[in-house]
């Protein structure tokens, strides 16, 4: 069946639509609500936005496109949004990012085989005071060193391991 | 409802501080929370349960309660709690849920005083120094209680500009102020509101620019989770001085927190009537509604901004017309950034000419800037303007750690520049910085030490461009993909002379052709490092030496004959299996194989990994 929102978020989105003047401007609150509900937006997710609110399709695929907020694949559960920007650059994120690959198999565009980690390089989040750092689940992780990443990804299996959402 | 009565303060807390004896402030600001403010929280919480502090008791006067407070500025320290009894304070640094207990049974119980745990004399080199206006407030307020709020003269400010004063007054005020903006250009916040109030049509709207992404800069970021209501009482006093009944935070959805106390505090302000119809009976209504950013740096442009908002993609358009006269959905349109609104409320209290005196006379008042990179006490600090570099970094950032020597500071993220040691002296305000080839920005201020190269520096901040680049106009989208892949040959060791040439023929370029501030500032960071640091690059192109150590086709990693003990840590560590050698045998690193991650220069407690 192809992608659709609960029912509840598009009638939110329907209502989301009537603040502005323009259908179209509920095009990117529209794709935050795939994030919300999916985490990652495709195709089949733009025709259902574009659906709700009723402008053509390519307009979603346009803002799809020209952002990097949205995911279009699926992403793991713990997805590492890693700062790469010019304070953590400065203090190591690179190297960081390549012993993620190394010792962990977690890279750039690719879900690990337990469907638990991905990886998305990501600008400056504004915690360069403590960097490096990523964002996982709304949460940031600060000042990290090789060691604290190997502690939060034993952590993350543990706690997946044990059925928490 | 008035704000600040006590009716209302006392439903917008759990306990009042007159109330209690002891009030232990924790920090949750960015910093705070990643460092595990909420486990400490939680512990305090469990303590003063388990000694019952929570009222006090005749033979043990010592009722306690928690703030949460926002950023208390240095990061690095966190968490920070205070404990404050009537005006004494003592601050802790780096609390654990571990060390609670104690701090309760010997410092709250015993008077004693943890004096281990406090923090030290770079805490107040980091303080002594500052001037806080706006961050005074994140330090001691509770960003998700407006009660705080208003008892430090929140709502104060907007309740004077919607009642004693008619719009035009509000805008001399700010004019006479010379409040300028502090997204980065530094343009007269009061001129650009005359230009909206004045411009024909009804519907007119504001905006406030949270889509903060220069590189190194969090100021926005902490305003809007330390002190949001800051920020909303200076968008209802700009609202009613342009006339605008509707107003917009455009903030970026990667900052998850600050658009959740965003939500919080809108929802505060609109239960006590400070957003909504008839604001404290004035007449004037003003509504806001947040618009999440989806990850464009291009959008910090206000025109781009505006078209994100408007419809689907965030591309620039050109100026004029300013979108004073025609903005969003074609209505005149007011943009001012996080820190500019912040500003306003005090402004309005205190009045211009106090605002004056703070600053130098052609850009008055404080900045914030988020002091980070090779620097001993990172975090967020502020300062009038005019004080120098110099100061900023050695006094208030203790200087630079690990004994290294401070290189260049970088400012204004992408579009700024690098400013080496010799201009340390430079007083910073928007003209000075624009006169050595940077820019203020928004507030970002990166420290390099002798281990930063300033050619990958500039490489880097072009291949931000590039990836940020919209697209549309020809000069920024492939203006910076040629200069990045110039820079990338010079850091490979593929540099030649001419690729000085074409670097500096193709930024003048960029500067006149581009659309938008985005690509005619993009080559910044390389013209600037040029104009200082123009040995490095001949290093690179001539001697095919990388200085700083830093470029990887450029140096090689060797281990010292006489410090390797043969521990075989870094054997272990190398991902690449490039090291041999036995167990308390001499190790080696084979070159074919090496990467130069620089993984066992990290793991190496014998300092005998060194890079050549």
């Amino acid at each position: 069946m192809a992608y659709e929102l609960p029912k509840e978020m598009q009638e939110k989105l329907k209502e989301v639509v009537g603040h502005y003047p323009d259908p179209m401007s509920a095009i990117l609150p529209g794709l935050h609500m795939v994030m919300e509900h999916r985490g990652w937006v495709d195709g089949e997710a733009c025709d259902h936005v574009a659906e709700v609110i009723n402008v053509p399709p390519i307009h979603v695929y346009e803002a799809m496109t020209f952002y990097t907020y949205f995911p279009r694949k699926p992403v793991g559960k713990y997805n590492l949004q890693f700062c790469h920007n010019i304070a953590c650059h400065l203090r190591g994120a690179q190297d960081l990012i390549a012993y993620l690959d190394e010792k962990h198999g977690i890279r750039e565009g690719e879900v690990t085989v337990d469907g638990l980690f991905s990886l998305t390089k990501v600008e400056c989040l504004g915690a360069c005071g403590n960097a490096p750092m990523m964002l996982v689940r709304d949460k940031y992780h600060e000042d990290l060193t090789v060691e604290k990443l190997d502690e939060l990804i034993e952590n993350w299996k543990k706690e997946a391991g044990n059925g928490h959402k | 409802m008035a704000p600040g009565t006590a009716a209302q303060r006392e439903s917008g807390r759990t306990f009042r501080p007159e109330n209690v004896d002891v009030v232990i402030r924790v920090c949750v600001g960015p910093g705070g929370i990643a460092a595990g403010a909420m486990d400490v929280i939680a512990a305090f919480e469990a303590e003063i349960e388990r000694h019952g502090l929570h009222t006090a008791v005749e033979e043990r006067p010592c009722s306690c309660g928690i703030l949460k407070v926002g950023c208390k500025g240095l990061c690095a320290r966190d968490v920070l709690v205070d404990i404050m009894q009537g005006d004494h304070i003592v601050t802790y640094q780096y609390v654990k849920p571990a060390m609670v207990p104690t701090i309760i049974e010997q410092h709250i119980l015993g008077g004693e005083p943890v004096e281990k745990w406090r923090t030290d004399d770079d805490y107040d080199h980091f303080h002594r120094r500052q001037e806080k206006i706006l961050l005074k407030q994140c330090g001691v307020v509770d960003p998700e209680n407006i009660g705080t709020y208003f008892e430090v003269g929140g709502y104060k400010g907007a309740r004077e500009a919607l009642l004693q004063h008619t719009p035009e007054e509000v805008i001399d005020i700010v004019t006479r102020s010379q409040l300028r903006g502090r997204g980065g250009a530094g343009f007269p916040a009061g001129v650009k509101w005359a230009a909206t109030r004045r411009a024909r049509g009804n519907l007119k709207y504001l905006i406030c620019n949270a889509d903060e992404g220069d590189p190194g800069a969090f100021m926005d970021r902490a305003l809007l989770e330390g002190s949001p209501h800051s920020v909303i009482e200076g968008m209802v006093i700009a609202g009613y001085a342009i006339g605008a009944v509707q107003g917009y935070i455009y903030v970026r959805a990667e900052y998850p927190l600050a658009v959740k106390r965003l939500r919080h505090a809108f929802a505060e302000a609109y239960e006590h009537g400070l957003l909504g119809k008839n604001i404290f009976g004035s007449g004037a209504d003003f509504d806001l509604e947040i618009r999440l950013g989806a990850g464009a740096f291009v959008c910090g442009e206000a025109t781009a901004l505006i078209s994100s908002c408007e419809d689907r993609i965030g591309t620039p358009r050109v100026k004029p017309p300013r979108t004073a006269a025609s903005g969003l959905w074609g209505r005149p349109t007011n943009i001012n950034n996080v820190e500019t609104f912040a500003n306003v409320p005090i402004i309005i209290r205190r009045g211009a000419e106090w605002y004056r005196s703070i600053g130098t006379e052609a850009s008055p008042g404080t900045k914030l800037f988020s002091l980070v990179g090779k620097v001993k006490n990172t975090g967020l600090i502020e300062v009038p303007m005019g004080m120098t570099l110099r100061e900023i970094v050695e006094e208030i950032g203790g200087g630079v750690p690990d004994g290294k020597t401070l290189k260049a500071v970088q400012t204004g993220g992408p579009s700024g520049g690098c400013i080496p040691l010799e201009l340390m002296d430079t007083p910073v305000d928007f003209e000075h910085l624009q006169a050595l080839g940077s820019i203020m920005g928004s507030g970002g201020m990166v420290v390099m030490d002798e281990d930063s190269c300033m050619v990958d520096v500039a490489r880097y901040f072009l291949e931000f461009c590039r990836d940020e680049s919209c697209g549309q106009c020809t000069p920024c989208r492939d203006g910076t993909r040629v200069m990045v892949r110039l820079l990338e040959d010079i850091c490979a060791g593929r540099g030649t002379p001419e690729h000085l040439e074409r670097l500096e023929a193709l930024g003048k370029a960029m500067e006149a052709g581009s659309l938008c501030g985005l690509g005619e500032s993009a080559p910044n960071p390389v013209l600037s490092t040029l104009r200082y640091f123009r040995d490095e690059y001949e290093a690179h192109i001539y001697e095919k030496r990388c200085p700083a150590k830093v470029c990887k086709e450029l140096i090689t990693f060797c281990i010292d004959e006489e410090k390797c003990t043969g521990c075989v840590v870094c054997k272990r560590a190398c991902p690449h299996e490039a090291i041999s050698g036995e167990k308390k045998q001499l190790h080696v690193i084979d070159q074919d194989a090496c990467v130069r991650c620089g993984i066992c220069l990290d793991v190496c407690r014998f300092d005998a990994v060194y890079k050549e």
